[in-house]
């Protein structure tokens, strides 16, 4: 099995976002970055079907800055054989620009399966899976919790609001990870050495002017200072009057 | 003259609630470009349209597009179908509910048309024209305001955020063509959850535990009080989804679901950034938890501090009361 996987690196989920200069990204200064989460849901799901098949190979594809290669090196690690940096200094905000890219990549790479994270950390946009299969005119199934192949064909479990929907599809295809697929496995320290040696091949990309503009990237609006009604049970009535008379939630 | 489409959702041949916002939201976009608005229902022949309903949502024209194929999610059919006809009627934004259906189908639409999307958006305006739109970025730790440099996008937006009101517009019923295309993938079955059909990403009120509930035996107490207000759903922290409490399906947070309830109600959850990175949003919030230290307190409106083993009984006798009376 040939497997690609597109990983995205992103701000550490526990750090605190300061608006840069510019007032429309986030300061990168002392951000710890990493894998995308749900990234590593897609590698591991890659390197299962690998060694299940017994014989393949796991390539990960990566669009973003030269620092991207770190975040390449832990997908590696975990057993992925090479990577491909599509390098770009910025990321546009406009994902279709990023589907492309990546599109552009995977066309003629003879995958049977193309795995992408759910959703990414940063942009949050849910969008850049399945824009690249469309792009491909490859089935696609998101935010997939569980996943059965065999031969040619598969069944993918996809929470939707109150239930599951079951999805047939036949290879290639695209998919997205969601939690529940498996449990990513910890680079070994073994990995860790044999992923210094794996290669990475470097690739610039450009892009065409950007179709969404960010103006401008700002905090949450404050919430009001909450306050604290009371202690105990005793404080039970005095909340429930200020849920209706103040809040008018109840 | 301009216009916009805004796509309905139907389960069942129900129309969903989030259908009522899209068009909604479309209105509200449509009054300030001076466009008409169009709904578009996806569903099988003889679909029970409610156009009474989207009439009064906002909309001018209720476009029908029927197909034996569409009873269900058909991520292929609805994305040709969405495409020609967002292409046929020059419409200046498409705008889809950002629920598990319309984030599947909202990036297909935007990579067929070769248009710009904004994913989960949670404001909708026009500047100069053009079509902008903010939505949360680093899981709600930001809001990122983005303008379409195109006559044409796409845009997801997150359930519960706009208030529906009252437009009475026509709702006019046309049918229209379901594209025909080979469906790449079918979605086979939908299995029902347990816990029925209301879900933490819909619901008016949120109700939500945490590791302060002590185990799984004690979930009944957070069921009883979301019973008590009635449109109310039961939310978890990950703690105790990761510790086989709850269901991944209620999780609420940055790897679990984005709620933007009227009410958010969390019981015995510290409010880690992860936590309140999906529920940030709820227009007001209650915390209950024993630690008047815990950083929940900071995000919530009204916290009592106390042990919730002995605040949540009494907190769900007097909801009770305040619902009957
Ligand atoms: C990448 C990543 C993603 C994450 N995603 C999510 C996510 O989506 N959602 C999420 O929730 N978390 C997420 N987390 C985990 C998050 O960091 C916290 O660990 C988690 O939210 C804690 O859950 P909790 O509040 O239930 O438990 P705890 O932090 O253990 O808090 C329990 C609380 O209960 C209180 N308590 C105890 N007993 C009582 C009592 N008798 N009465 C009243 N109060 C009591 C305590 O004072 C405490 O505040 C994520 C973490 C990471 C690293
Ligand atoms: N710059 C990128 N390089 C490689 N893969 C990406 C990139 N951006 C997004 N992806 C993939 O698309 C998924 C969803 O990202 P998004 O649509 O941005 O939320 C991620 O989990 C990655 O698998």
């Amino acid at each position: 099995m040939k497997i690609a996987v597109c990983i995205k690196r992103v701000p550490d989920t526990e750090t605190r976002i300061r608006i840069a200069a510019d007032g429309v990204s986030a300061d990168e200064a002392g951000v710890k970055f990493i894998l995308n989460p749900y990234d590593e849901f897609a590698v591991e799901e890659a390197l299962q079907r690998k060694e299940k098949a017994g014989a393949g190979e796991v390539v990960v594809i990566a669009l973003g800055p030269d620092a991207a290669q770190e975040t390449m090196r832990t997908a590696l690690a975990m057993g992925a054989d090479r990577g491909v940096l599509l390098r770009a200094d910025a990321i546009p905000a406009d994902v279709l620009a990023v589907a492309k890219a990546l599109a552009a990549e995977l066309k003629d790479g003879g995958y049977d399966l193309v795995l992408f994270g759910k959703i990414a950390a940063d942009d949050c946009a849910q969008a850049v899976g399945p824009m690249t299969a469309e792009l491909l005119g490859l089935p696609c199934v998101t935010a997939v919790s569980k996943l059965e192949l065999d031969g040619g064909k598969g069944v993918a479990h996809r929470e939707i609001e109150g239930g599951v929907e079951v999805v047939e599809f036949a290879l290639p295809a695209v998919l997205t990870a969601d939690k529940g697929l498996n449990t990513p496995r910890y680079p070994a320290l073994k990995g860790i050495m044999a992923a210094k040696k794996k290669p990475v091949e470097v690739k610039p990309v450009t892009f065409a002017a950007p179709r969404l503009r960010v103006a401008a990237l700002e905090m949450p609006p404050a919430r009001k200072e909450g306050r604290i009604v009371g202690e105990g049970p005793d404080a039970v009535p005095e909340l429930v009057r200020l849920l209706r008379e103040e809040a008018k939630v109840l | 003259m301009t216009a916009i489409l805004a796509v309905t959702e139907q389960r069942d041949g129900a129309l969903r609630k989030v259908s009522r916002e899209a068009v909604w939201a479309a209105r509200q976009l449509a009054d300030q470009l001076g466009a008409t608005v169009d709904a578009l229902v996806l569903g099988a022949p003889g679909v029970d349209v409610a156009a009474a309903d989207l009439g009064a949502a906002g909309a001018d024209r209720v476009l029908v597009a029927a197909d034996a194929a569409f009873a269900r999610y058909a991520p292929d059919g609805y994305a040709a179908t969405v495409a020609e006809r967002a292409k046929a009627g020059g419409y200046a934004a498409v705008i889809v509910s950002a629920t598990a259906t319309g984030k599947d189908l909202a990036p297909r639409i935007a990579a067929r048309l070769d248009v710009p999307l904004a994913s989960d958006v949670t404001a909708l305006g026009a500047e100069g024209g053009k079509v902008t739109a903010s939505r949360p970025v680093y899981a709600g730790k930001a809001i990122q305001r983005v303008v379409f440099e195109a006559p044409q996008g796409v845009v997801s937006l997150r359930p519960n955020t706009y208030v529906v009101g009252s437009a009475g517009k026509a709702g006019a019923v046309e049918s229209v063509a379901a594209a025909s295309v080979p469906a790449r993938v079918t979605v086979r079955e939908v299995k029902a959850s347990e816990q029925g059909a209301l879900d933490v990403a819909e619901a008016e009120v949120v109700i939500s535990g945490g590791r302060g509930l002590k185990g799984p035996e004690h979930f009944h107490l957070v069921e009883e009080l979301a019973k008590a207000f009635g449109n109310a759903a039961v939310g978890a922290s990950r703690a105790v989804v990761d510790a086989g409490w709850r269901p991944h399906a209620e999780q609420v947070g940055q790897t679990g679901k984005t709620v933007s309830p009227t009410l958010y109600v969390a019981l015995g959850i510290s409010g880690a950034i992860q936590h309140l990175a999906g529920m940030r949003t709820a227009k007001v919030i209650v915390a209950i938890n024993k630690d008047k230290d815990a950083p929940i307190f900071k995000a919530a409106d009204y916290g009592i501090v106390g042990d919730l083993f002995e605040v949540l009984p009494k907190l769900t006798e007097e909801v009770r009361k305040a619902k009957a009376g």
